[in-house]
């Protein structure tokens, strides 16, 4: 059961062949019995995943109509509020808090009938790309606990590969849906900005923070995205545009007469060999099923990361100010001080609730922001995001997706880049542009490296996010065809993988 | 080319950041900053001074709604995080000087 796609389990549901409760409990059981490995979750909500089941499959037998994922269940990543269970960030900051209301795409999930199984875990405020900088410990890569599960959105990525959850939704600044479905195995889309609602995502960087699906088939993403996309008044961010129609291309998948262009700077140097060799395979696929492939150039692509690690930490700084200890999260008074000012007492709480990456960051965008050096960095960075929003509009004057490798490697080991930030931030050279342009992206498994995921990235222009899963839906089709069956079954049995 | 930062240098922009700082962390990001501004210093070459400046993906400016009235937290709700609260509202420490 656990193992079966969020499509397969829905028409299921419709057919009266299970339950939402039979459904649910077999991702709680699947979780009693990997999490230990995995660690994908900071908070299971067993009773109200399960109360919300029985909800589901009353309203389902009194005969009402109900929407197509109602009683599949989802995990959460711990950056979106609910209402009733903690919301950390993978942060001291905000351990134990429960915040009073639900995130808008939560609220969706919610009115769209599916069990919210529990929180996954994530780099701290989410930032990182291994979801080691959780101030509540690592996520394990299902694929070979030794190693990294991408970041921040380590959890949901883990636990969707883990069959923990049939699906889960994450957050991308950077590439955090899609360099864990990188790492993981799995299929993860960063719609297009605004397309999802920002409400009660506890914001990193307002301009680059998009809320997305992170499933184990293309299809199932697109359901997902159907749920929690659209506008949303309590967003002033969000688009007043209609959802695309991601549904109807994941089901189409038809890429004759499509026009695909390799980016030229994402994939030479800095890339695996067998992540190219997986990648190249899969374009070739995709050619034999009718699309023309050319390659093209976006020359200030190779800014991006520099462009990237200014115009975030800069946002960064500005949004941690409002963990001042004050109004919610840590509170911590300095020792040896009588009476202790507010300021004294901030300045305490912040040390003692921040992680190091974070702290990392909040000083950098500091130092970017401040008089003397704003227009020399911040400044600088925000012209160089105008030359790669101009080279993505460029590029789609003569294709109509792009595609690259979306990591340069596979999951590296745990620990390997922790003392090393700028080697970590290079791992999300390729899926950085999109953040910056406001473009969507997915990312799905084009195979395996020596025995590790590899991941395969499409790009579209603003809005059009269901070519994203019309070329997605195609070339899963075309792997299956080849591997003879979903990739998800070549993950190791991890029930045998010691705690 | 950015200079090397100063252990002062660091403790001023924690200061404004409100960050307490340790020594250890005051020295480690003031061997750390550097390198990653010397990476990130590229955007100086790559930036031309006539390229408008993009802080947003969508060309937005002022989004008005209707001012219509719906229901908020509670106090209880609105307060149910908070450090410490006392008559429905936040309890702060002293926020003025001692004299």
């Amino acid at each position: 059961m656990h193992e079966l796609s969020a499509a397969a389990l829905a028409e299921k549901l419709v057919n009266g062949e299970t339950t939402s409760v039979e459904i649910t409990q077999a991702s709680l059981d699947r979780i009693d019995a990997v999490d230990g490995a995995v660690h994908a979750f900071l908070h299971v909500d067993a009773e109200g995943a399960l109360a919300a089941a029985a909800d589901v499959d009353a309203r389902r037998a009194a005969g009402e109509n109900l929407p197509t994922l109602a009683g599949v269940p989802v995990a959460v990543k711990d950056v979106l509020t609910t209402i009733g269970q903690p919301t950390t960030c993978g942060s001291r900051m905000l351990e134990g808090w429960v915040p009073p209301y639900d995130a808008t795409v939560v609220a969706r999930l919610r009115a769209a009938g599916l069990p919210i199984l529990g929180k996954t875990n994530m780099d701290e405020f989410a930032m990182g790309s291994s979801t080691e900088h959780s101030a509540y410990g690592a996520t394990r890569n299902p694929w070979d606990t030794t190693r990294i599960p991408g970041g921040s959105g380590g959890g949901s990525a883990a636990a969707v590969a883990a069959f923990e959850a049939p699906l889960a939704v994450g957050t991308d600044t950077g590439g955090s849906i899609r360099q864990p479905g990188a790492m993981t195995g799995t299929v993860g889309v960063k719609p297009t900005y605004g397309g999802v609602s920002r409400y009660g995502l506890v914001a990193m960087a307002s301009s680059l923070d998009q809320a997305g699906p992170v499933t184990r088939t293309v299809l199932d993403a697109a359901l997902l995205h159907e749920v929690i996309a659209g506008h949303d008044p309590r967003d002033s961010t969000s688009l007043k545009a209609a959802v695309p129609p991601v549904v109807e291309a994941a089901r189409s998948g038809d890429v004759s007469g499509l026009r695909i262009g390799i980016v030229t700077e994402l994939g030479g140097e800095g890339f695996q060999p067998e992540v190219r060799a997986r990648f190249d395979e899969a374009v070739e696929l995709l050619t034999g099923a009718g699309a023309e492939v050319v390659e093209v150039s976006c020359p200030s692509f190779v800014h991006g990361v520099a462009a990237y690690y200014l115009v975030m930490p800069s946002e960064v700084s500005s949004n941690l100010a409002k963990f001042d200890a004050m109004r919610y999260g840590l509170r911590v008074v300095p020792d040896g001080v009588d009476v202790p000012s507010a300021e004294q007492v901030m300045a305490a709480s912040r040390d003692a609730g921040f992680g190091d990456e974070v702290k990392r960051r909040i000083v950098l965008g500091t130092y970017a922001l401040s008089s003397g050096y704003y227009d020399a960095y911040y400044g600088s960075a925000q012209k160089v995001r105008t030359l790669i929003a101009r080279d993505f509009a460029a590029a789609f004057e003569q294709v109509d997706v792009l595609v690259s490798p979306t990591a340069p490697t596979t999951a590296w080991p745990l620990g390997e880049k922790l003392d090393d930030p700028l080697a970590m931030y290079l791992a999300d050279v390729a899926t950085i542009p999109a953040n910056l342009a406001g473009v969507p992206g997915l990312s799905l498994p084009a195979g395996l490296a020596d025995g590790l995921p590899v991941g395969f990235q499409v790009l579209a222009p603003a809005l059009a996010d269901d070519r994203l899963y019309t070329v997605g839906a195609a070339l899963e089709r075309l792997l299956e065809q080849q591997w003879g069956g979903p990739f998800a079954q070549h993950a190791p049995d991890l029930t045998e993988v010691v705690r | 080319m950015p200079s090397p930062l100063s252990r002062e240098d660091v403790a001023h922009l924690a200061n404004l950041a409100r960050i307490d700082l340790s020594e250890a962390e005051l020295e480690r990001l003031g061997a750390e900053l550097p390198q990653i501004l010397d990476h990130v210093a590229a955007v100086q070459e790559a930036a031309a001074a006539d390229v408008e400046a993009m802080s947003h993906p969508q060309p937005i400016s002022n989004v008005f709604r209707e001012d219509v009235v719906t229901p908020g937290l509670t106090p209880d709700e609105a307060l149910s995080g908070a450090p410490e609260s006392e008559e429905q509202r936040f309890s702060v420490p002293r926020i003025l000087g001692e004299e």
